[in-house]
């Protein structure tokens, strides 16, 4: 089954200016191993990290009129960083795969099967 | 014969429920067609067992004409999906991890294991868990289940059809854990049966007869749990934990209705041959070395069904055993009620200096029995009115009359009404 993890994080609590340099190195460096852990069993199909919220903006279509407007309008703190299209087993490889990855350790990493015709 | 029909297919539906769609979901893979098959299995035996006699293994009969039943229908659906089924009926995976060794004496594998984890999957809500097994496991119908727990039908009929839809869409796998999710998954069957067997045990002699059945399902669940993972003494815990307070069931309540405290529960009421199984299950498992939260809980409740009277209750020992709950498994309940047995051992003034730190951390602001408790311990200190102040703090924050009524007896007796 494909899932697809979406990474969601504080972005200001990532840019805070006490936030480290060693730890965010630690953090890079654990991407890397995971990345490079599920691209070797196969589990990876693609992924790749957002820039932030600030670069976004949304677009609807209402009868015949385009609305643009500024950034997505969340309620919560933490934004979408990133995603990864996975393919697993089942829930339970999906849920262990998500666990060990970074932003679960920050943020919230949120898991949902692909829709299956 | 047929009244002796009648009651062995009632008994086989108690019995054999769980094992049959458990069965027909590891064949199919369908939630609702197993559901739909076992049924049809349990009419068929409603009109054969009289004609024909009960079968020798009737467990062995219901899941043969389950299968074939899932068979037919799978045979007549025309889509290549439905063929693809088909084939997983006729040539079943059997598990890598369990393979068959749930398979007992009457040589049908036995699936409710996978059924349960399955059930109380965490990515599942928890009243869905609850739903789902009460449903699939025990056999209750979703009026049921909806009464029991005092929702409309309509409203439990959704949630169960969402939580089978949420197995299949997000790959729920249908299987006992590996090794290393097995501990917390198996700690999370546990709890949702401590959940149900609560559920049942809180409904007074006057609520629905099925919201107090749930105790006796909780105990018929975690009666096969235990079989099925005998080598898991929190299973064995927990089985005895429910033997132990079901024992009492009878005498909590007085003929009004009212609670009847441990201290003044007519012993002779208990239920001595739940207590004597319990008691046997308890050894069984701390035989084996590895403490648990039931165990515990299972070794304190085992103190007072086998003290002879209140008096005679091992105080310390129970006290002894709330310390270690407390370190394995701390919660500001089983603080308090460590309060209550120091007391009890080492005097009120020991477990008042207890309550008082429980207090100053406000973990349990807003629940009765800590004032209640510390009314308690102020009125055996010889400090009346200060009890009675206490009381009347937990009369106002008692959640049901029949609290409010005894605490209102009790504030009567300080002299200080």
């Amino acid at each position: 089954m494909k899932y697809m993890l979406i990474h969601c994080v504080d972005e200001s609590a990532e840019l805070s200016p006490d936030d480290d340099g060693r730890e965010h190195g630690s953090a890079e460096r654990s991407l890397a191993a995971w990345i490079e852990e599920m691209e070797g069993r196969g589990v990876l199909v693609h992924g790749d990290r957002l820039q932030p919220v600030a670069a976004a903006m949304t677009v609807r279509v209402r009868g015949s009129e385009v609305l643009i407007a500024d950034g997505p309008f969340a309620e919560t703190k933490e934004q979408v960083a990133g995603y990864d299209v996975i393919e697993c087993a089942d829930l339970d490889e999906a849920i262990e795969v998500a666990s060990g990855h970074p932003t679960a350790r920050i943020g919230t990493v949120e898991v949902r099967p692909l829709w299956q015709p | 014969m047929t009244p002796d029909a009648h009651a062995a297919v009632a008994e086989a539906f108690r019995q054999e429920w769980g094992r049959v769609v458990a069965r027909l979901i590891g064949m199919t893979g369908d939630w609702d067609l197993a559901e739909e098959c076992a049924q049809d299995a349990f009419a068929q035996a409603l009109k054969s067992w009289p004609r024909d006699g009960v079968p020798r293994r009737p467990g062995a009969w219901l899941t043969t004409v389950a299968r074939n039943r899932a068979t037919d229908r799978l045979r007549r659906g025309a889509a290549e999906t439905a063929k693809l089924k088909e084939a997983a009926v006729l040539s079943p995976a059997e598990d890598p991890v369990t393979g068959d060794g749930g398979r007992d004496d009457s040589g049908i594998p036995d699936d409710r294991l996978r059924l349960m984890f399955t059930c109380c999957h965490p990515a599942l809500p928890l009243e869905a868990r609850v739903a789902l097994t009460l449903r699939t496991l025990a056999g209750l119908t979703t009026a049921e289940i909806a009464r029991a727990f005092l929702i409309p039908e309509p409203t439990m009929a959704k949630r169960l059809v969402r939580a089978k839809h949420k197995i299949r869409d997000a790959g729920i796998p249908y299987r006992v854990p590996p090794a290393r999710l097995l501990p917390k998954r198996t700690a999370g069957v546990l709890a949702v049966l401590y959940l149900l067997f609560n559920e049942g045990y809180a409904a007074t002699a006057g609520s629905d007869i099925i919201r107090q059945g749930l105790s006796a399902e909780a105990i018929r669940l975690a009666r096969v749990l235990a079989r099925l993972m005998s080598d898991e003494p929190e299973a064995l815990g927990l089985l005895a934990l429910m033997l132990f307070h079901d024992s009492r069931r009878a005498s909590r309540t007085d003929d009004a209705g009212d609670l009847v405290t441990l201290e003044d529960q007519d012993r002779a009421g208990w239920d001595r041959r739940q207590i004597g199984e319990g008691t046997g299950l308890l050894e069984a498992a701390l035989r084996r070395g590895r403490p648990g939260a039931y165990q515990l809980q299972a070794a304190i409740a085992a103190c007072h069904a086998t003290a002879p009277d209140a008096a005679a209750t091992n105080w310390a020992r129970i006290a002894r055993l709330y310390r270690q709950l407390a370190e394995l498994a701390p919660s500001p309940v089983v603080e308090l009620n460590r309060a209550v047995a120091v007391a009890m051992a080492d005097g009120p003034a020991a477990g008042l200096e207890l309550l008082e730190a429980l207090e100053a951390s406000g973990a349990l602001a807003g629940y009765h029995l800590l004032p209640a408790t510390r009314a308690d311990l102020l009125r055996r200190l010889g400090r009346p009115g200060e009890a009675a102040a206490s009381y009347r703090q937990a009369v106002r924050l008692a959640p049901t009359d029949a609290e409010r009524r005894y605490l209102h007896r009790r504030l009567a007796e300080t002299g200080h009404a």
